[in-house]
């Protein structure tokens, strides 16, 4: 992707967005936190979402995973409208947030079985991931005995478990030191190769992952380009008060 | 919005009930066994039925609520349920004057429609905490419909169960139909219900629009102040956010 | 190139996905039932201070073995949805291709099991400390028969006021507050259906409307929860 200005491509027909938003809209009682947001992030490339606390990054998250409804607005998700086609779409999503989702009194390997059963994945692919986390050692000790770095290896095991097209990623490389990373960044990472929307709050890095930049002010874009035309300083503008 | 015609509505209700009582004292005639305590059914009766009718009313617009997610069925739902509490609260009462005047107790369990409206009000005061223990708006008014669907499919279930309970036929002296009344005293009896009905939709009404003006005053606010100024902070358990899809 | 077919997991693999992770949670770590269990006979004791009587029988038995039964369910039922409240198994739910009823089912039917748990310890229990007359087997089965029919109606009602009041902040407070009123006619048909039983001298008849009572009310309120638990995950 030549200059990864989202909808461009040279000579060619126009890239339908795998993720699309239009004045989006979503409130928590009478505060508006997602204030008529318009996103496209095209397939194969990475949205990187910046901004401060309460600025909506997770709620934005969330509504893309389709855990939140949209409460005006128009969202796509490869193709399909959501709120009405999120059954749909569900099973091709990819949400890696804070929270692991795991239940602390099982295994890593029963965690990971459960979910692989309510996605309707094979058994064995737990195995393979686990191992490719450097996990498959401890995968039948409980979770809560584990450390934040190796909650959060098994929580992007879980989350890249069905296969997703698209990737939801609430600040993945927390927690995680740089062997860890290695591990995980042919899941997760730019390398894997699937459509990602990834928040950080880290200026210099953040920018180098992704191509397109999305600065979040108040729940409004107060910033949307290509990242190769952003600079670290702008994106610390954004946390100004 | 809902304000209109609330005036007319008030002035209807008060001469309905201001004819109803006057029948309810002059036109029919004394009980035979109870005297004169016995019209204490004239407001009582009334009472426990618009009670449950609202409560009935608050679980339909709850559905209505689920189904289109219309904050506006929230508050109607709520305000009925709220309304019906008060005139709940007073059935009780009424019906615990009317026991001692005529059983020489204050309560009676082998009186069905007591024990089971008794149940139903116990259970409908939990609604208000319920809203005001959740925090989100949103999920307060979806949970809270979820609850006033519940509780309504639970009146008529309850109401069995408590009857076939009763293993003594008592007489069951609050109904309507086959319980013994005169004509004079029917007349009074179904003025007495629809005067009844007109106050509980004028007060419904009342809080309906009170509300609707908080919300659109703070709207007006907020759009005045700008995106930070943190408009009448602190929880609730009424709704707060009130604008339908269409942005009214 | 034609969309993919949506990929969704049938209810069925959903709901048995949920029950084995909820028993199996409750087998490594049990909390719910040994706490039932041990409440339930602590409950037994007070109550022999509380009536001032060595044993009982009839409408007395019947009461206290319903009421007991009933407070112990409401402990169970306050602690339904903690761990997945408080570790994300909701959020597992709801973002996988299933029909979220599903989860429903599964909680309903694992509090049943939890239920039946208790009542074997709960039984005996009675029997050996309070309960006057000795128990036949004719008696058991149709103590057993009502038992499960009202624990039905405690497993849907207690599946869903717990999840009403998961999202709550006095949750401990508001479940039996809301839960006790609505399971009136479940108290009703157990009592009245128990105490013709629970006589000296072997089992008197079990009286139809007793389970009746209980029958309708699991009807009503299973497929009113079951239409209805949606709304409480759909945010």
């Amino acid at each position: 992707m030549g200059d990864g200005t989202p909808g461009a491509r040279p000579g060619g027909s126009p890239v339908v967005p795998a993720i699309r938003t239009e004045a989006l809209v979503r409130r928590f009682g009478e505060r508006v936190v997602l204030d008529r947001l318009d996103v496209a992030v095209d397939p194969g490339q990475t949205l990187v979402v910046f901004g401060p606390n309460g600025a909506g990054k997770s709620t934005l998250l969330r509504v893309l995973a389709t855990l939140l409804r949209p409460h005006r607005g128009h969202v796509e998700i490869l193709g399909e409208a959501l709120p009405d086609r999120a059954w749909a779409v569900r099973g091709r999503i990819g949400l890696l947030t804070h929270d692991p989702l795991l239940y602390g009194d099982l295994s890593a390997r029963d965690n990971l079985r459960f979910h692989a059963r309510l996605h309707s994945v094979e058994q064995e692919r737990i195995d393979v991931l686990l191992d490719a986390v450097g996990l498959l050692r401890r995968a039948d000790d409980p979770v809560h005995t584990f450390s934040r770095g190796m909650l959060q290896r098994v929580a992007v095991c879980r989350a890249v478990l069905h296969d997703p097209e698209v990737l939801l990623l609430d600040e993945p490389w927390a927690n995680l030191d740089p062997a860890a990373i290695a591990l995980v960044e042919p899941l997760v990472g730019r390398s894997s190769g699937r459509t990602r929307i990834v928040t950080s709050h880290d200026p210099a890095g953040g920018l180098l992952e992704g191509d397109v930049a999305l600065g979040l002010k108040a729940g409004r874009a107060a910033l949307l380009r290509p990242s190769a035309e952003v600079t670290a300083a702008e994106i610390g503008e954004l946390y100004a008060a | 919005m809902y304000g209109t015609r609330l005036g007319p509505l008030s002035l209807v209700t008060v001469v309905a009930l201001v004819g109803a009582f006057g029948l309810a004292a002059f036109y029919a005639p004394m009980d035979a066994d109870q005297g004169f305590s016995q019209k204490i059914i004239y407001v009582h009766v009334p009472l426990a039925i618009v009670t449950l009718c609202g409560f009935v009313f608050g679980a339909i617009m709850a559905m209505k609520h689920l189904r289109t997610r219309d904050p506006r069925y929230d508050l109607k739902s709520y305000t009925a349920i709220h309304m019906s509490l008060v005139f709940g609260t007073g059935a009780l009462i009424t019906g615990m004057i009317w026991a001692k005047a005529s059983w020489g107790v204050w309560w009676e369990w082998r009186e069905a429609t007591l024990v089971s409206f008794l149940i139903v009000f116990l259970l409908y005061c939990t609604y208000q905490p319920l809203r005001f223990s959740i925090e989100d708006p949103e999920r307060q008014a979806r949970y809270a419909s979820v609850f006033a669907l519940t509780a309504g499919a639970f009146v008529p279930v309850n109401f069995i169960a408590v009857r076939l309970a009763d293993a003594y036929i008592h007489p069951r002296v609050l109904t309507t139909s086959g319980s013994g009344l005169t004509p004079e005293m029917n007349v009074a009896f179904f003025g007495a219900i629809i005067a009844m009905g007109l106050l509980f939709a004028t007060f419904w009404k009342l809080e309906m629009t009170n509300k609707h003006t908080r919300f659109q005053v703070r709207a007006l606010k907020r759009k005045l102040g700008g995106d930070d100024v943190t408009i009448g902070g602190g929880r609730s358990a009424a709704p707060r956010y009130i604008e339908g899809p269409d942005g009214r | 190139m034609s969309p993919p077919a949506p990929r969704t997991t049938p209810t069925g693999t959903a709901i048995l996905a949920l029950l084995r992770k909820e028993l199996l949670l409750e087998r490594k770590v049990p909390q719910l039932v040994p706490a039932m269990a041990l409440f339930s006979v602590i409950t037994f004791v007070v109550f022999h201070f509380g009536l001032q009587r060595r044993s009982v029988d009839g409408e007395i038995a019947a009461g206290v073995l319903s009421v007991t039964l009933l407070f112990a369910a409401m402990l169970g039922a306050n602690r339904l949805f903690v761990a997945d409240k408080d570790e994300g198994g909701f959020d597992a739910v709801l973002l996988a291709p299933v029909d979220r009823t599903a989860l429903f089912v599964a909680k309903a039917v694992s509090f049943l099991v939890f239920l039946v748990a208790l009542e074997i310890v709960m039984v005996p229990a009675f029997a050996l400390f309070l309960l006057g007359p000795g128990l036949t087997l004719e008696m058991v089965g149709q103590i057993a028969l009502l038992l499960l029919l009202a624990d039905i109606g405690i497993a849907v009602i207690g599946t869903l006021v717990g999840a009403l009041g998961i999202q709550t902040r006095a949750r401990d407070l508001l479940v039996p507050l809301i839960a006790l009123p609505l399971l009136v006619p479940v108290i009703i048909g157990l009592a009245r259906g128990l105490a013709p039983i629970l006589v000296d001298g072997g089992a008197g008849d079990l009286a139809g409307r007793w389970l009746a009572i209980l029958a309708l009310y699991d009807l009503v309120f299973g497929l009113l929860a079951y239409a209805v638990f949606d709304f409480l995950l759909d945010d």
